[in-house]
């Protein structure tokens, strides 16, 4: 019975675990070629991602450590199509590394912790399982073996995510210190909000807004997304960032719900903050990563918004916005990751003139500019839509005001690679690029999710519909 | 009938656009479709008629109600009266007159015509919503291919320009926005039927009230915030121009008028503020417009000073000036559209917009500046065109006002008209009439393409000249409607 308990109820975690092993093996073995090893590895993911489609109901593991639902299951399901996805568009760069293996495995470690995260019951689970998502990446950052701006994003990382952790562990402690428990379920009843408890809740916060780079927290996150290789940048955009604002929703909703008056001027000053920063710093970025990382740090402040409701319709359109993102920023990155593979160019200014030569890509950058900046019919207005109106809901309409006033900052600058791509004359545009057919698949895949996860409202109505 | 095929219609169309190859192949889907799109206008027209002839006097016709989401409850809700047909049967005539002026467009012929196919559906899908959301939708579909449209096919420093106008216009739809999630969270529904049903109070409208108003009031140029519209005018292509004008501040009008219904207490309230806005508009407009020596310019500061009479009809809150703003906005879309499209002709030509290097045009091509004239003289309000039936109208609804502010309002925006004839007939004199030079002597004519676009465009202007009351038949029982509601809020007052 506990067995199959087990294998039903871990069953997204438990294909990934046979697979990082898989690839240990092969690792050991003769050398395979990349190809075969790609295919290998995107129909594992496939797998996985399938895993999570069939509904096994919920329960509990380890005596309340673990536990999962439908709601789980989908958000752990978004991150494993974010992570084929990325798979799928690293293709070209994968192609010249020698350490292919290497670089999956500690993906898929990361996203192993991600998933014990979200599944967590348990203030030291969900530390066990942050931890084991970020370390690997640290390492994956690295992963330009001879670039040093790589190994320079791999050191700032490593240090500011220790520097995060510590401070969320004391955060941890002195809320254990305070109730005497670190079980999710039994914390609510003993939360009285007392200055210690405050203290370590601040505590609490800051190490997540580290984590989601949100200001005054997101120092880290240009350099980091710069050096990367662009694999791993959209992997920590879009996996890691998701996987932490889906607990960040969990634990305020749940464990946090006694001391919600607190969290939410908290929280209204940090989305307020985290979209004006991220938008002006965004104005001036000539980088295409750099740039997606401050807009990725002001689409942080707009899912903080969402959150702020702080009631059923907050939790889906967060969930909801995220996986969306993912297919928006999965896109772009797409994109820059193929031109980046190829030609290394990563400014705007190389971009000039591109639709003349690659007008699909230049297309698809569009879209998913569009769909970032929020503009309809892409999914990404639907997704800006709903954030706000949940962030409404408790009558706070001047900071809404500001949030959609911000939609026009964050308007400009995407418009700005769009005009650099259409109507900026390049007497060097960058050449026509052969695209291999898995990152053109990944693409259509993205652009496809992009204009029917908003459109076709049955997506949205799947997460209305789950409890969480 | 189906309204839903207004929006497929154009969809279908954009799709064909996209799968074809050539510029051959791309303007005669474009042209097809925007035919089928006029046709379809034409029958909506005529089943309207039938339809109330057979008594039916249900505020909103053809309606259907088609759930979208739940929470936030969301329905894709159409349904026309009489003045969104007004409006549907403008945007179908600019369109096809944009598309024809647009004949041998050679430089991305596809996106170009693809982009235009797409701004139309998002102007036919605005006009049908009944749901602020779907509404709100639209509206925004629209902005974004008049951003590419006059940056990448514009003229004169037109990337700069063309974000102007995304960057204002998206400004406007944030306000906008702000306002429609202030009315969803006091009735709980988007819809507008439901909104008039439940009713806000006054002080949610004072609030909520000017975020929506000024929101659409960007879009329909209202003052201070017009300034998106000289430089984006000027630097759009033809087509994109009389798109800009002809359809897409008109969907800021529209929405204004909406609003106004929606808040008829807010409204009554700060109709003083909104009329004076409309006041300055209407002559700064025309003042601004005696110093413009380029064509397009003259008409896009006119277009200011014309559209500044549909905010001030909507600000007067009173049954015939309400009539007079959308006959005003139709007026307005089809004048405008037939100047931008004269203007589009001279300049493929002589490849000046110059006032000063023009002059004798009518020996050359006299086709051309007989369109030029007429759309002059409509513009500055000659009987027998639409501009005069329009303009008339707003006065005689403002002038019902007894208020002595109101009145004075009423003076000078009715005084303008002499500053629209000095501009009109000096740039028509200087650019049409007198010697030509050498260079210009010897162009050729409109082809029959800009032929039919023209001839198009003034048989629309004279039917509302001529015969007024087809037009007041066609809306006169909406608007009534509509001021049922807003009369109650100002006899409460």
């Amino acid at each position: 019975m506990m067995l199959n308990n087990m294998l039903s109820l871990l069953r997204q975690e438990l294909v990934l675990s046979v697979l990082i092993f898989l690839l240990l093996f092969i690792k050991l073995g003769k050398d395979r070629s990349q190809a075969s090893l790609s295919v290998i590895v995107n129909i594992a993911l496939l797998i996985n991602l399938l895993a999570g489609l069939w509904n096994m109901g919920e329960g509990e593991l380890f005596s309340g450590m673990f536990h999962t639902n439908a709601t789980i299951v989908f958000e752990k399901s978004i991150l494993n199509l974010a992570v084929l996805l990325i798979s799928m568009q690293s293709y070209s760069w994968l192609k010249s590394h020698d350490q292919v293996i290497e670089f999956y495995l500690l993906l898929f470690t990361s996203l192993l912790g991600m998933q014990f995260m979200i599944s967590s019951g348990n203030m030291l689970m969900f530390y066990l399982g942050l931890e084991m998502s970020t370390i690997p990446l640290a390492a994956a950052a690295n992963f330009d073996l001879t670039n040093r701006r790589s190994s320079e994003a791999a050191m700032k990382l490593i240090i500011s995510s220790a520097f995060a952790s510590g401070i969320l562990l004391m955060g941890i402690s002195f809320i254990y210190g305070t109730t005497g428990t670190l079980l999710f379920d039994a914390l609510p009843s003993k939360l009285t909000g007392n200055p210690l408890q405050m203290f370590a809740f601040i505590l609490f916060i800051s190490g997540f807004a580290f984590k989601i780079s949100a200001v005054p927290f997101h120092l880290w996150t240009a350099d980091v997304y710069e050096g990367a290789p662009v694999a791993v940048t959209s992997f920590l955009s879009v996996v890691s960032k998701g996987a932490v604002i889906f607990v960040f929703v969990s634990v305020l909703y749940k464990v946090f719900q006694p001391l919600s008056h607190a969290w939410y001027l908290i929280i209204s000053v940090l989305s307020v903050a985290t979209i004006l920063v991220g938008n002006l710093f965004a104005l001036r970025q000539d980088n295409l990563k750099r740039f997606l990382a401050f807009s990725s740090i002001a689409q942080v402040g707009f899912i903080l918004i969402g959150i702020l409701s702080g009631d059923h319709q907050g939790a889906v359109s967060v969930i909801y916005f995220i996986l969306i993102y993912v297919f928006s920023n999965l896109a772009a990155f797409g994109v820059i990751s193929l031109v980046s593979a190829l030609t290394g160019k990563e400014q705007i200014t190389d971009y000039k003139h591109f639709y003349k030569t690659n007008p699909l890509l230049a297309w698809v950058l569009t879209i998913a500019l569009f769909s970032l900046a929020g503009v309809p019919p892409t999914a990404g207005f639907f997704g800006k839509f709903f954030l706000l109106t949940a962030g409404a809901s408790k009558g706070n309409y001047l900071l809404i005001a500001v949030a959609a006033l911000n939609m026009v900052i964050s308007f400009f600058y995407y418009l700005k690679v769009v005009k650099a791509m259409f109507m900026d004359e390049n007497e060097t545009p960058i050449e026509k690029l052969e695209i291999p057919a898995v990152s053109k698949l990944a693409l259509y895949i993205c652009v496809a999710g992009i204009i029917l996860v908003g459109l076709a409202s049955v997506v949205y109505e799947h997460i209305n519909s789950l409890s969480i | 009938m189906n309204l839903s095929l207004l929006v497929i219609f154009p969809l279908v169309t954009a799709l064909a656009v996209l799968l074809s190859k050539g510029l051959k192949q791309v303007r005669g889907f474009a042209l097809l479709g925007s035919l089928t799109q006029l046709g379809l206008a034409g029958w909506l027209l005529k089943s309207y008629q039938a339809e109330r002839a057979s008594g039916n006097l249900t505020t909103n016709l053809f309606e259907s109600n088609t759930p979208w989401f739940t929470s936030p409850l969301i329905n894709y809700h159409i349904g026309v009266d009489g003045i969104a047909i007004a409006m549907i049967l403008l945007t179908s005539v600019v369109v096809v007159a944009g598309i024809l002026v647009s004949w041998s467009m050679e430089k991305m012929s596809k996106e170009y015509f693809f982009l235009l196919v797409l701004l139309s559906m998002g102007a036919y899908g605005f006009f049908i919503s009944l749901d602020l959301f779907t509404m709100f939708f639209f509206l925004e579909i629209a902005v974004i291919p008049k951003f590419l449209l006059i940056g990448v096919w514009g003229s004169g420093d037109k990337v700069k320009s063309a974000m102007k106008l995304a960057l204002m216009l998206m400004g406007g739809s944030a306000l906008v926005f702000v306002g429609l999630l202030g009315i969803y969270y006091n009735v709980h529904s988007f819809e507008t039927a439901e909104v008039i049903r439940v009713g806000l109070t006054s002080g949610v409208q004072k609030f909520f009230f000017p975020f929506a108003f000024i929101g659409f009031g960007i879009f329909a140029a209202m003052f201070p915030f017009h300034t998106w519209v000289p430089d984006g005018h000027a630097s759009a292509p033809t087509a994109a121009s009389m798109f800009l004008a002809g359809i897409s501040m008109k969907l800021g009008g529209y929405g204004c008028l909406r609003m106004v219904s929606l808040m008829p207490d807010a409204a009554n309230y700060y109709s003083w503020i909104i009329i004076i806005l409309a006041t300055i508009a209407i002559i700064y407009g025309a003042f601004a417009t005696m110093m413009q020596t380029d064509l397009k310019y003259i008409n896009a500061y006119s277009s200011i000073s014309h559209c500044g009479f549909v905010i001030l009809g909507i600000g007067m809150m009173n049954k015939t000036s309400m009539n007079g703003a959308v006959i005003q906005m139709v007026s307005h879309g089809l004048m405008t559209a037939l100047f931008f499209a004269a203007i589009g002709m001279i300049y493929s030509r002589t490849h000046t917009r110059m006032v000063a290097q023009l002059g004798g045009l009518l020996k050359a091509m006299p086709f051309i500046s007989t369109v030029f004239v007429i759309a002059g003289l409509c513009s500055l309000g000659l009987p027998g065109f639409s501009g005069f039936v329009a303009e008339m109208t707003v006065f005689m609804g403002s002038w019902q006002n007894p208020d002595t502010m109101y009145r004075f309002a009423t003076v000078l925006s009715g005084a303008s008209i002499v500053v629209t004839a000095v501009y009109i007939l000096r740039a028509t004199g200087r650019a049409i009439m007198g010697p030509i030079s050498d260079e210009h002597a010897l162009l050729a004519d409109a082809t029959w393409n800009e032929k039919l676009a023209s001839v198009l465009l003034i048989a629309a202007i004279l039917v509302i000249g001529i015969a007024p009351f087809l037009m007041n038949q066609l809306i006169v029982p909406s608007t009534d409607i509509l001021f049922e509601h807003i009369g109650k809020a100002i006899t409460i007052k």
